[in-house]
């Protein structure tokens, strides 16, 4: 048997007024990894979704997802498919159950699978016993369970998470996490997320592609792009360094300045941290970490992601999308 | 039978399903929200008795009573406006996300039109219900005379208001296919339905127009649905039924033909 791709793109691309959102994506996910694309507000991330999904026509190039082509075969890609998406989707004024059962008829179950699988999925996410609830009752967090057991629930061979956290409190993340790792386990499932959270994305994903103004910057599993560092990262905070005597050490990786603090990517920095401190000077404070994705993607692309979502979070999204009607 | 028409049968079967899926949601919502059927309804009597009643007063028509005379009107009234503002709830569907995940299910955009057109209709149908059986109480204790209410006059009454639904619902939903937020979609709305209304002869007769009005009554589709329901209703129509009924129902044809594009059409 061939070996399949669970997604496949070539040259994938988007055009909005002449700026490409995405750009000549090229990328490969392997069935049954956990992917994440990672990346700033407006890097693309959701526009490469959308067109995943077939719910947006890429402008250029193509892809293959579950090796059908999202262009010419949108019907077979939306069946074998879910997702979850980044506002929330679910009818408040629908019950728990309510949504569930409408999606089994939106993806044509037969009834007696579609009453198996809701079990299944709430017991999941752990909403059995507040199934029959309107939505508008739930907390947001409970609200991105329900959804994200809808998108489980016709068992598609891909599940497409936009930002599943977006705007959640801590705990909320927490359990969100749990759920994704533990449907990974059980279902088996090729699992694509896209989040700006460089902590969800170290957490959660096997392998991840960092994207910037629509392109894919590095790829590769989050231990390796840290470790391709070379190193961990020294903070060093004084009036006036020595930087120039550190470019001639040659486990410095790579210096970098930041208001005032001076960031050093050293390779074994524990062993070293006594060299570099004489040879600097007098210092305020030092501080040792390990790297972490953001030192990756500042590395990359010379800036850091940006936290904050200008369009507000998912929370309140939901606050806003409960006074219609 | 071969393979592919095989195939295209259960294709079919899981169309109607998706059509279920989405009349049964707008239908369980409307059901729950008690106030839009109260509003729906405070309305029309509204109109009924205080315009009705106050220019009744004064007015009659060839021997009709003004409240007898425009409570045909008063139901398409109410279908008008409830029809058309039933395509703001897709601007909602859009400003959440729960628009993508109808769009992204296995199903053609033309079955998600005609799910949405179901929906509407049975919401917009109970409502007419409603109001019919407030025409029948205000016949019997006499605030209104001269209406026939019986088997054939309520199922062509019906059949009117159906299709004259269903065309205004379209007319609700291209709109709303291409609006990005309720309030803009509000004010197209109400830009629409206030001239189709009051262009309608919903209020006044059609015999003796002045010659510069008369061509916007007549383009106006929602003037044969009052004149056919006056005809059902109180036996006082310019045109014919069938006139009437065959100008509405090639109405809905083109709006539905136009919707279904639009919905192929829609972007998110």
């Amino acid at each position: 048997m061939n070996f399949m791709y669970a997604i496949e793109t070539k040259s994938l691309t988007k055009k909005y007024n002449e700026i490409n959102a995405v750009d000549n994506l090229n990328l490969k996910i392997e069935e049954g990894e956990i992917f994440g694309l990672l990346g700033p507000n407006g890097a693309g991330k959701t526009t490469t979704l959308l067109m995943l999904t077939t719910l947006n026509k890429p402008t250029s190039g193509t892809a293959k997802v579950n090796n059908f082509d999202i262009i010419k075969q949108p019907d077979k890609v939306r069946k074998s498919i879910g997702i979850v998406f980044q506002d929330p989707s679910s009818d408040d004024i629908l019950t728990g159950y309510e949504n569930l059962k409408l999606h089994g008829w939106l993806y044509d179950m037969p009834d007696d699978l579609k009453e198996k699988r809701i079990r299944e999925v709430l017991e999941l996410v752990e909403l059995t016993d507040r199934k029959d609830d309107l939505v508008k009752k739930y907390s947001g967090g409970m609200r991105r369970r329900l959804e994200i057991a809808r998108g489980l629930m016709h068992h598609p061979k891909i599940l497409f998470l936009d930002e599943p956290t977006l705007g959640l409190d801590p705990q909320s993340r927490d359990y969100i996490w749990k759920y994704i790792e533990k449907m990974a386990r059980d279902e088996k499932i090729t699992i694509i997320i896209t989040t700006h959270y460089m902590d969800e994305a170290d957490k959660l994903c096997d392998r991840l592609a960092i994207i910037d103004h629509g392109k894919i910057v590095v790829l590769g599993s989050p231990k390796n792009l840290k470790k391709e560092l070379g190193g961990d990262i020294i903070r060093l905070k004084a009036k006036n360094l020595n930087i120039e005597i550190l470019r001639n050490l040659k486990y410095v990786k790579k210096i970098r300045k930041c208001n005032g603090e001076v960031c050093l990517t050293v390779k074994d920095a524990s062993k070293h941290l006594q060299e570099i401190l004489k040879v600097v000077g007098k210092v305020d404070s030092v501080e040792i970490r390990s790297p972490t994705l953001d030192d990756v993607f500042l590395h990359y692309t010379g800036r850091a992601i940006r936290e904050e979502s200008p369009e507000g979070g998912w929370a309140q999204r939901v606050m806003n999308a409960r006074s219609r009607r | 039978m071969g393979p592919e028409s095989d195939e295209c049968e259960v294709e079919k079967m899981s169309e109607l399903k998706g059509i279920y899926a989405l009349w049964y949601r707008e239908f369980k919502v409307f059901l729950r929200e008690r106030s839009r059927i109260i509003s729906s309804i405070i309305n029309p009597i509204l109109w009924l008795l205080i315009i009705g009643g106050g220019l009744g007063s004064a007015v009659s028509f060839s021997g009709i009573n003004y409240q007898t005379f425009i409570y045909p009107g008063v139901l398409i009234q109410s279908a008008l406006f409830s029809s058309v503002f039933f395509g703001v709830y897709i601007v909602w569907d859009k400003k959440i996300d729960f628009l993508k995940e109808v769009l992204v299910a296995p199903m053609s955009r033309t079955s998600i039109f005609i799910g949405k057109i179901f929906g509407g209709s049975t919401d917009i149908l109970v409502q007419i219900i409603i109001l019919l059986g407030i025409g029948f109480v205000f016949l019997s204790t006499g605030i209104m005379s001269g209406i026939s209410f019986n088997i054939v006059s309520l199922t062509i009454s019906l059949a009117f208001l159906l299709v004259t639904t269903v065309g205004l619902i379209s007319i609700g939903l291209i709109l709303g296919s291409q609006m990005e937020s309720p309030e803009g979609f509000q004010l197209i709305g109400s830009f629409l339905i206030f001239p189709m209304f009051f262009l309608s002869g919903a209020l006044f007769p059609i015999d003796n127009l002045p010659p510069w009005l008369a061509p916007f009554i007549f383009v106006n589709p929602v003037t044969y649905s009052v004149d056919g329901l006056r005809g059902a209703l109180i036996g006082a129509s310019k045109f014919s039924l069938a006139f009437d009924f065959a100008i509405i129902s090639l109405f809905a044809f083109v709006m539905i033909f136009i919707g279904t594009y639009a919905f192929k059409k829609m972007k998110i």
